[in-house]
């Protein structure tokens, strides 16, 4: 079973994330800041990240570029999620690794499509 | 609805767009109709289609087929058939075309226009391999309201994320305040144009590639016959043709023949040999 990191500081975003991510047979790891994510990624990558921007601690943006420095940083499949959606701030998020990204708000139908746009499932 | 206005209606469905109500289909009626009766002023679904049996409403009878219909569509819709596109028919047709340099697409039910904007963008991004080249699309639907949305190109937010990766969104859509404009450059490569599959087809010339997915489903086998040999006469002898996942041409027509390994795409039949015993003799006895 593949496993997802869900990174957002909203409890209600992630516990949607979680319903919709344990559906599509992930395992699922919480946290809720960008901080957090980087504490569980040096213990052991998940092969997926959701990952929302605005956070406190450290936003999503930088945990992305910590993340893709580490060793087999690059692995992990990284989908944005979140409210910043703007062209500026997509294009800044693909520029630092970010795989795919998913404007809320979201359905199962949006998350499916970008895990399958990026080979998850 | 009385039974009558129920045979009514099914027989006007099957005549203006090929659409079979098979069993019972209240609840679709309902959802697509009684928002077509408000907007026509008239009492629920036994007002509506009692003006629409009177003469002299041919407007409003438009907006009843058109309603029923299903225009459901993504962006790259089921991925497989745009793969076949990338790798299976542009080389050949490439290959087969170099003289020409010309080739033309043919999107059959392209609804709100994420089909032929999708070949469109899969096109694009072929970048300098189609340098010289003059690729045509024609996107047609009978419904004159999903055509106006689709000679648009802006989506919602959620249209653009099933189905099209974000680097495509980046590329070749600009942001419209909530919404998102395909790019000029990608809406002209697609000429919209209001057709009904149960025409005739050979006014719009011949094509290279035909993609009609997901509206056969809606016809009964009889149609779906007598569409499928319609585009068999405007597909190219070494062209294709595109169907739905959940559709076939097997059982309902000769014209075409499944290509190997490749769902739902299939190529025009090679023509019959004519029959030994009329025509020709063997080369021997003709000597």
């Amino acid at each position: 079973m593949k496993t997802c990191l869900v990174v957002d500081d909203s409890s209600v975003i992630r516990k949607v994330a979680r319903r919709i991510l344990e559906g599509l047979d992930f395992q699922i790891i919480e946290a809720e800041d960008g901080e957090k994510a980087l504490r569980v990624c040096q213990l052991r990558l998940p092969e997926a990240v959701l990952l929302d921007w605005n956070m406190p601690n450290m936003d999503g943006y930088e945990f992305l570029r910590q993340l893709r420095r580490m060793p087999g940083g690059d692995r992990p499949r990284v989908v944005f999620c979140t409210t910043e959606n703007d062209v500026a701030h997509i294009a800044r998020a693909l520029h630092a690794g970010a795989n795919e990204y998913i404007m809320k708000p979201f359905d199962k139908e949006i998350v499916e499509a970008k895990f399958q746009e990026v080979g998850l499932i | 609805m009385t039974p009558g206005d129920y045979d009514f209606l099914r027989k006007l469905l099957k005549e203006r767009s090929g659409l079979v109500l098979n069993g019972d289909k209240q609840y679709l009626i309902e959802s697509r109709l009684l928002p077509v009766s408000r907007r026509a002023g008239v009492a629920g679904l036994d007002g509506l289609i009692g003006k629409i049996r009177q003469p002299g409403n041919e407007q409003l009878v438009v907006e009843v087929v058109e309603a029923m219909a299903t225009n459901e569509s993504l962006f790259f819709r089921d991925k497989i058939p745009f793969e076949h596109f990338r790798e299976t028919i542009l080389p050949a047709l490439l290959a087969s075309r170099a003289n020409q340099r010309r080739i033309r697409i043919w999107c059959a039910a392209a609804s709100t226009g994420q089909e032929p904007y999708s070949l469109a963008m899969a096109l694009k991004e072929m970048g300098p391999a189609l340098a010289g080249w003059r690729i045509d699309i024609l996107a047609t639907d009978f419904s004159l309201g999903v055509l106006e949305k689709a000679r648009a190109g802006i989506y919602s937010q959620f249209e653009v994320q099933r189905g099209l990766p974000i680097q495509m969104l980046v590329k070749y859509f600009t942001q419209v305040g909530d919404m998102w404009q395909v790019a000029p450059e990608i809406r002209a490569m697609v000429q919209f144009r209001p057709f009904n599959l149960l025409n005739d087809c050979a006014a719009l010339g011949h094509f290279d590639v035909v993609f009609c997915r997901n509206v056969l489903i809606y016809f009964d086998a009889p149609t779906k016959t007598e569409v499928l040999n319609r585009i068999a006469k405007v597909v190219a002898s070494d062209g294709y043709l595109v169907l739905g996942a959940a559709e076939t041409v097997i059982g309902l027509t000769d014209s075409f023949r499944p290509i190997p390994d490749k769902r739902a795409l299939y190529g025009p039949a090679p023509a019959k040999p004519l029959a030994v015993s009329n025509f020709s003799r063997p080369v021997a006895a003709a000597r």
